[in-house]
């Protein structure tokens, strides 16, 4: 890597004072994002905590060029930053669409798919928080099984989280990568190496929301790692279609080292309805894309 | 010197895109607009035009596309028709509200359900108040003369303009163009110069979230609230008024070609009886004014080119000698009567200028017009006012209501 802990880029640009939640996880993630994708990046959003994040008129605490845009149109609104920029030949701007799990996996995935399939020169960041957690924590397609929220309040979500990352996978992009606030180095890293590849580059940052499932702010990096851990969320990336775990998954990789995910989901309020045969379900799920991923390390 | 070519109404859009030194288009086919997408494609693939060309998954990304580029200060334009544009609604307000000046035309097509592939005008009156400006084209000169306009009226006032024609009776019918010259454009239209940039030159969060009440900024200065911003657009609208005759205006003395800036006339010097009607409909309407003329009515036409802005004082100065108006319109407001109608009828209310009204739905679904229906039915309207009935429920023309 280029850069590591030793050249990490002390500017900072996002000022102290964001309307970010206490202890959340997208703030930790944009932070060192942003500090290697550096001054030539142009961002687009959609409705989500990240619109929150960035401030009300006329303040804003983020010191990139930014511009909102409605809930679909994340990675459409990105094809347009690339295509004005190449026609007013500026296209060495790091073009980045950040959007939330819902804003990626559900209403925005057809402008997603389209702008991939175009191969369209641009990151695509999705920080998976698992809820709409913008509008008060209701079920999205990247909700895990088991958990409560306000539109499954009873009864739990009873389907698995949608595999996003092999969807994006099915697209033959030039580079996909996991995340996790919790990991910056490894983060940062990712971000340096996403910011020097062309086409479509695709990061999944996992990203605890302390509101949305039920934890005291103060555990949210420790959240993250839990998730990590766990084999819940392994980091990882696919470049030239050559998959390749990273950080603290190589190293669980190598030692056979995970924790059980009850570790992980026993500290969440949002999955106290759990009960003991959904617990060793959910385990089974996690070992079945653990070895997945295994096998295709080793092929 | 220019050239008169003979083209399809697409073609005459085309050609006038290509003068207009676009830098980005993005487009979704949809009949009958597709022809316009395919034109686009050729011109840059080819390199006639240097342009980008998005090739979208759909029309929601095609105008999104359109604000993205034009935020970071590129000259853009798009097309569709019917649902297409239907499903850019939400962007449309986007669009708008962002104050983006992009052009797009808007090939009129009746909506599903059920399906039709045929004009009406339901499609562009449906998005009224999105806050684009809304121009409706008679013939393919005046198509492709009201793109040339449409960008200097856009980026004059920062309101993004839909260039109305309708599919089929105009889009896929060959009539001659004259184009200009390439040169004659540039001094009419110069270069987009927006008016915030989206660049890491200066860092700015555009379209964030915005309290109802003014609010000021870090150096005290108090800056808009939410219905400030919704006001400078409806501001900007009402100052399109201007920009739009001023377009007009301007192009007819450049290049001699004068199709009337907000309303048009046709024989309306001493009418009684105006037909009045927007796009093709209008052009037809003449025919049926002579044909009325001939049977001792004095009837003219009064053509609509811009529905939105709504030119009310030039409506209330064209219809100001007239007994009665007859409007014609290729599209309804559910529940209520022809929304350019509801218009007309809003424009005269308390002024002294008080036609009789008379409301006639025609065309819907590529239905033909003929101008002895529209002969007819202005004559059947002359008769109930000479009859005393001025008010009379909203007619089908040629279509069975039993």
């Amino acid at each position: 890597m280029p850069e590591n802990l030793f050249k990490i880029n002390s500017k900072e640009y996002i000022l102290p004072g964001s309307r970010a939640c206490q202890g959340c996880g997208l703030s930790l993630f944009y932070r060192y994002a942003l500090k290697a994708l550096r001054e030539n990046t142009i961002v687009t959003l959609p409705a989500c905590c990240l619109c929150v994040l960035q401030g009300l008129y006329p303040s804003t605490p983020v010191m990139v060029p930014a511009l909102n845009n409605s809930f679909a149109s994340t990675a459409a609104s990105a094809s347009g930053l690339v295509a004005g920029l190449r026609a007013l030949n500026k296209a060495d701007t790091t073009v980045v669409a950040i959007a939330g799990d819902g804003a990626t996996f559900d209403m925005g995935i057809q402008a997603l798919s389209g702008a991939a399939e175009r191969g369209t020169d641009f990151i695509y960041v999705c920080y998976d928080n698992e809820g709409y957690m913008n509008t008060g924590t209701q079920r999205s397609s990247a909700t895990p099984m088991g958990a409560l929220t306000t539109t499954t309040p009873i009864l739990t979500k009873q389907q698995p989280k949608k595999d996003f990352l092999k969807i994006m996978e099915a697209h033959n992009i030039a580079y996909i990568a996991t995340a996790s606030p919790s990991y910056p180095l490894d983060l940062y890293d990712k971000f340096v190496k996403a910011k020097k590849i062309r086409g479509t580059r695709y990061i999944h940052i996992h990203v605890p929301c302390p509101p949305g499932w039920v934890y005291p702010p103060k555990d949210t990096v420790k959240m993250g790692r839990l998730a990590v851990e766990t084999g819940l969320f392994p980091l990882f990336e696919i470049e030239n279609g050559k998959f390749r775990f990273t950080g603290r998954s190589k190293t669980q990789a190598e030692r056979g080292n995970r924790l059980p995910v009850i570790n992980y989901l026993e500290k969440q309020g949002r999955f106290r309805k759990m009960d003991a045969e959904q617990l060793s379900q959910f385990q089974s799920m996690v070992d079945a894309k653990w070895d997945e991923y295994l096998r295709k390390t080793e092929g | 010197m220019s050239k008169v070519q003979i083209m399809t109404g697409n073609s005459a859009a085309a050609a006038a895109v290509m003068l207009c030194d676009v830098q980005v288009v993005a487009a979704y086919p949809i009949t009958p607009q597709s022809q316009l997408a395919e034109m686009m494609s050729q011109y840059i693939e080819s390199g006639e035009l240097k342009a980008e060309y998005v090739r979208v998954e759909g029309e929601h990304t095609a105008l999104t596309v359109c604000i993205s580029a034009s935020t970071v200060g590129a000259r853009v334009f798009t097309a569709t028709s019917a649902n297409g544009l239907l499903y850019m609604h939400e962007q449309l307000h986007w669009a708008a509200g962002a104050r983006l000046p992009i052009v797009m035309c808007c090939v009129n097509r009746g909506v599903g359900a059920p399906w039709t592939i045929f004009n009406d005008q339901q499609d562009s009156l449906a998005q009224r108040d999105t806050g684009w400006i809304q121009l409706y084209c008679r013939n393919n000169q005046e198509i492709h003369d009201t793109i040339l306009q449409a960008y200097r009226i856009a980026e004059s006032v920062y309101v993004p303009v839909m260039v109305c024609y309708d599919g089929f009776v105009l889009s896929h019918t060959m009539m001659p163009v004259d184009i200009p010259e390439q040169e004659g454009v540039r001094e009419y239209l110069p270069p987009y110069k927006p008016h915030t940039i989206l660049t890491p030159d200066d860092p700015r969060c555009l379209n964030p979230v915005l309290f109802p009440n003014r609010r000021a900024d870090s150096e005290g200065v108090l800056r808009d609230g939410y219905m400030e911003m919704r006001y400078k657009l409806e501001a900007a609208l009402e100052k399109a008024l201007g920009a739009i005759t001023e377009a007009s205006d301007t192009f007819a003395k450049r290049f001699g070609r004068d199709h009337g800036g907000l309303v048009w006339g046709y024989r309306t010097e001493d009418a009684e009886l105006h037909l009045v009607a927007m796009g093709s409909l209008a052009s037809e309407a003449t025919l049926a004014a002579d044909a009325l003329r001939a049977r001792g009515i004095r009837a003219g036409v009064t053509g609509i080119r811009a529905f939105r802005p709504f030119p009310k004082a030039a409506v209330r100065k064209a219809l100001q000698g007239a007994k009665a108006a007859v409007v014609f319109e290729k599209s309804i407001s559910y529940g209520n009567e022809g929304a350019l109608c509801t218009e007309i009828k809003g424009a005269l209310f308390g002024t002294g200028i008080e036609p009789a009204v008379y409301n006639y739905i025609a065309g819907l679904g590529g239905r033909d017009v003929k101008a002895r229906e529209l002969e007819a039915a202005a004559g059947e309207s002359w008769d109930d006012l000479s009859a005393g009935r001025r008010e009379k429920n909203t007619t089908w023309l040629n279509c069975v209501t039993e």
